[in-house]
């Protein structure tokens, strides 16, 4: 058993787990952070995304331990400070930008990472940028409308309302 | 937007609005209530050694050294779960013939397919559990695979149940017309075409998963699932595990997409609630990635020889085909696994005037996993046989693929009416649909871009189909053969004390938005702002008895339910405003949460009213006696089932270097009669469209000849990405079910239905130029270089 200490949305984590304890797993089983998702077992999903010190991580991909020290921030801690949905979770709402929701919070912390690297994305950037996330459900365009309405884009640049 | 029920002027009109899903936000927070984030006390965690072979004897095992490990708990075997768990058997009354075998949560004396669950571990931690599965000895015989279905037909094969005497689990037939004199018949010109549909499978984002609980002391069990029919399953704990069926409780709250895989009985599961009634402690279950390719029910899984003559004129002069279907080694319990040849069947040609019609099923027993119904039950099968006959025999003719159909497309104005498999059709719209496709997709403009691209060496293809799809189910899909699958399905709603409205349905929600729509309804047609209303769907303790979510009958029967329970709600609460306000019922509306005058000035609000009748019924008359909650259940009558009928088109690229395809675009019209939600029924098409696309050109379980699955995780089965899809273009002709007063059909698997035969067409197209052709789904690049011959 290892002490693995962390920041997870700004507040400071502390517990005891076995080596082979995942970060997404310590997440979700030690913190009760449910929100990141375990869809695949190989990292192809993108359901259990989360940022490492500022960098978008599949946290299925890394052990709790090698993220002994750093800042982490959760879809638990994507909403404004007062609570309310950010610009980006907004968007997906009001775009329909989700069916089940399962791949969603990763979805949403890509679309975080891409907007920090390229705040105004094409949609085949979007398209592009979202290699890494697959969503079952939807057929991705309500989602890269999300995207462009996060960016304060005009959604009309996909072709079909 | 027309008709009595979207009148848009009104206040809280939303039935045809673009309402945004209220739960989407709880979502969206990571506030999801999945089966995994279900923590219970003294809760216990099961992991499944699975029989690594298609086809063994089971001989035992040896579980000391798993016992020993620390955190294991209990350990039970299959034939452990004798007498625990009564077998259960996947036939129905009528599919007259169907035959399987008794089936049991794991692997008693053979195992039957690679995945099949052996032995069951239980302890403190699923990754104890596993550690304790790698130290058991399992002692097992591997007997003969039998993969290849039609291998298994032939005399002589190894049976994969000794005591059903024979690997054909059903056969159906279906001859209308004289298919011999139409096929013989001067100037007709004949089309073969031998299709392979490979199998594929749902790939929900969240596996199957379930949390069972059980008290002993009132012998009650709680089984929390990721599902889409939890009354089903409710009696299926109660019969197999011997339970009253009051005792079973079944939640299944967010489900992280199902697509009809989640609505089976599966060993791991049952197992799981019986571990839990053995054990008098709550077991979850968490299916792996791995799991779920090898155990959630595969689909498709076809080989079709058929033919198509066309007169000189282009005229359908009869169709014919002959269809094999591996199913693995049992028929899928309750619903069967022979549904989706029977859809086949029923569904192929059904857009179109064919007066001779021959065909054949035959289903088949292999150690390959089960294959049930997904997502568009035998559609993409039916709808690619003729489609894609239709347009090689149009093209063998010089006929334009949009003309032939013309010709041959039932007429708007002809229904009610039969197809030529004798299904009853009605309110479809094939020809509108087919002209606003190709009005939508600039067909011509289409055709003018791949003549040019052609003349540059690129090789572009345009491809349709016109679809029907099979909606909003009577009970003769289930129900009439004695499956325990309800297909009416019960609304409630109820004025609460603060003039808000708590409704409840025994539809569920996946993801598609059920909830939005059942509160969209039900705010529209009792009168009050939408964010007045809460839902409850998933729960036996609390929602009306009903069916839950397939075929595409959640808008079309949840809804009317709902629309019924609302308008009767309505009705009660302005008999008591008209009291209380010494009026006449007729002279009050409800309107934005408040009774109004009829021109719309505010008398009382809701609240008002409900708090005097919950609080103060010593203000009303002695001999009143308010209602301020009403039921309604709603089935299909008349009809066995509402089709829906759809047109769409697919444009790809083929590079006949690589094989690769890329799809340019995608158009989709569709019929679904009345719409709720334009912006959530448009995303669910896209979301049939895309996994249409999957099947016909990434997703494929490879088996190889012994019947291992070689491609079980998701870094090996290519699913579709946003970065390969195109742009989808979703239309709508809406023409509202007789059967209904809400008018709405289902819409969820159209695309899914549909999209594999436009995409066959479309890259036929592209590839005829070169003398290729392809009928093998799905179309990869090494298939197209052998369809071109380059390989």
């Amino acid at each position: 058993m290892t002490q693995v200490s962390m920041t997870v949305n700004g507040e400071a984590v502390s517990a005891e787990v076995e080596g082979r304890t995942l970060l997404s797993d310590f997440l979700r089983g030690n913190l009760r952070l449910t929100g990141t998702h375990i869809g695949c077992d190989t990292s192809q999903c993108g359901a259990c995304l989360v940022h490492v010190d500022g960098e978008v991580v599949k946290s299925c991909t890394m052990f709790a331990a090698e993220a002994a020290g750093t800042e982490v921030t959760t879809i638990e801690g994507m909403a404004n400070p007062d609570g309310s949905l950010s610009a980006i979770q907004q968007a997906f709402q009001d775009q329909h930008g989700l069916q089940c929701g399962f791949c969603t919070p990763g979805m949403v912390m890509a679309t975080a990472s891409l907007l920090k690297e390229n705040p105004k994305p094409s949609v085949a950037e979007i398209r592009d940028y979202l290699e890494g996330n697959i969503c079952r459900c939807t057929g991705y365009h309500n989602i890269i409308k999300a995207v462009l309405a996060a960016s304060g884009q005009d959604v009309d640049a996909m072709v079909a309302g | 937007m027309s008709g009595p029920l979207t009148d848009l002027d009104r206040p809280n009109s939303y039935i045809g609005r673009a309402v945004p899903r209220a739960d989407a936000a709880r979502l969206l927070e990571g506030r999801g209530r999945f089966v995994d984030d279900l923590q219970l006390p003294r809760m216990l965690h099961a992991a499944f050694l699975r029989s690594p072979y298609a086809h063994a004897r089971v001989n035992g095992f040896d579980l000391e050294a798993a016992r020993a490990v620390p955190g294991v708990h209990t350990i039970l075997t299959g034939k452990d779960l004798e007498g625990v768990v009564e077998p259960y058997v996947g036939v129905l009354s009528h599919l007259a013939g169907l035959q399987s075998a008794p089936q049991m949560p794991m692997a008693v004396d053979v195992a039957r397919w690679q995945g099949e669950p052996l032995v069951m571990v239980i302890a403190e931690s699923r990754a104890i559990a596993e550690d304790a599965l790698g130290l058991i000895e399992a002692d097992l015989d591997p007997l003969d695979p039998v993969t290849d279905p039609e291998a298994a037909l032939e005399p002589g094969a190894a049976l994969i149940h000794d005591s059903l005497g024979s690997n054909l689990a059903w056969e159906r037939t279906v001859d209308v017309g004289d298919v011999d004199a139409a096929f013989a018949a001067d100037g007709v010109t004949t089309v073969e075409r031998s299709f392979t549909f490979g199998r594929h499978t749902g790939v929900t984002l969240e596996t199957r998963a379930a949390v069972a609980a059980f008290d002993p002391s009132t012998d009650q069990l709680t089984f929390w699932y990721s599902g889409q029919a939890p009354h089903m399953m409710q009696f299926i704990f109660a019969k197999h595990l011997g339970l009253m069926e009051e005792d079973v409780r079944v939640i299944a709250h967010d489900v992280g997409g199902s697509f009809g895989i989640k609505i089976h009985t599966y060993g791991d599961e049952v197992a799981t609630a019986a571990a839990a009634k053995l054990l008098g402690r709550p077991i979850k279950f968490v299916a792996d990635r791995l799991e779920s390719f090898q155990t959630d029910i595969h689909a498709r899984d076809h080989i079709v020889k058929g033919r198509m003559g066309l007169t000189a004129d282009g005229k359908i002069a009869a169709l014919e085909f002959d269809d094999i279907t591996g199913i693995g080694p049992f028929s899928m319990y309750p619903r069967t696994s022979a549904i989706e040849a029977n859809q086949v069947l029923n569904l192929t040609g059904a857009p179109y005037e064919i007066e001779n019609y021959r065909a054949r099923s035959r289903v088949v027993f292999q150690n390959k996993n089960l294959m049930c119904q997904y997502r568009a039950v035998g559609h993409p099968i039916a709808m690619a046989i003729c489609d894609c006959l239709l347009e090689d025999a149009a093209r063998e003719i010089g006929m334009d693929v949009a003309e032939v159909r013309r010709r041959n497309l039932m007429a708007d104005d002809s229904y009610p009416r039969q197809s030529a498999s004798g299904m009853k059709l009605a309110d479809l719209s094939h020809q509108q649909s087919l002209e606003k496709l190709l009005e939508i997709m600039d067909y011509n403009g289409l055709r003018a871009d791949q003549a040019q691209a052609r003349k540059s060496g690129v090789y572009r293809g345009i491809g349709l189909v016109s679809m029907v799809e099979v909606t909003n189910p009577s009970p003769a899909f289930y129900g009439i053969g004695g499956a325990p699958i309800a297909s009416q399905d019960g609304a409630t709603v109820r004025l609460d004390a603060g003039g808000g409205l708590r409704i409840s349905s025994s539809v569920t929600e996946q993801g598609q938005g059920t909830n939005g729509i059942l509160a969209q309804i039900a705010a529209d047609r009792f009168g009050i702002p939408i964010d007045r209303v809460r839902v409850t769907t998933g729960d036996t303790d609390t929602v009306p008895y009903g069916g839950g979510t397939w075929a595409s009958r959640g808008a079309g029967i949840g809804g009317e339910a709902m629309l019924q329970a609302a308008v009767a709600l309505r009705d009660q609460v302005l008999d008591v405003a008209a009291v209380m306000l010494q009026t006449e019922p007729s002279k009050l509306d409800i309107r934005d949460g408040a009774v109004t005058d009829l021109d719309g000035s505010e008398r009382m609000t809701l609240s008002d009213l409900a708090r005097t009748v919950y609080y103060r019924g010593n203000e009303l008359p002695s001999d009143m006696k308010p209602e301020l909650v009403a039921t309604r259940h709603y089935r299909v009558t008349d009809f066995p089932f509402v089709f829906t009928n759809g047109a769409m088109a697919a444009q790809v690229e083929v590079d006949v270097e690589t094989g690769m395809v890329k799809v340019l675009g995608f158009w989709a019209v569709e019929d679904c009669g009345r719409v709720i939600n334009p912006m959530l029924v448009d995303e669910q098409v896209r979301g049939g469209v895309v996994q249409g696309i999957g099947g016909a050109l990434y997703e494929e379980c490879l088996y190889d000849e012994e019947g291992q699955l070689l491609n079980a995780s998701m870094a090996d089965y290519e699913v579709p990405m946003a970065a390969e899809m195109p742009d989808i273009v979703v239309a709508h002709v809406e023409t509202p079910t007789r059967t209904s007063e809400l008018g709405a059909k289902g819409a969820g698997e159209a695309g899914t239905g549909g999209a594999p035969a436009a995409l066959m067409n479309a890259v036929n197209d592209a590839l005829s130029p070169l003398g290729g052709r392809i009928h093998q789904m799905p179309m990869t690049p090494e298939r197209i270089l052998k369809a071109l011959g380059t390989v």
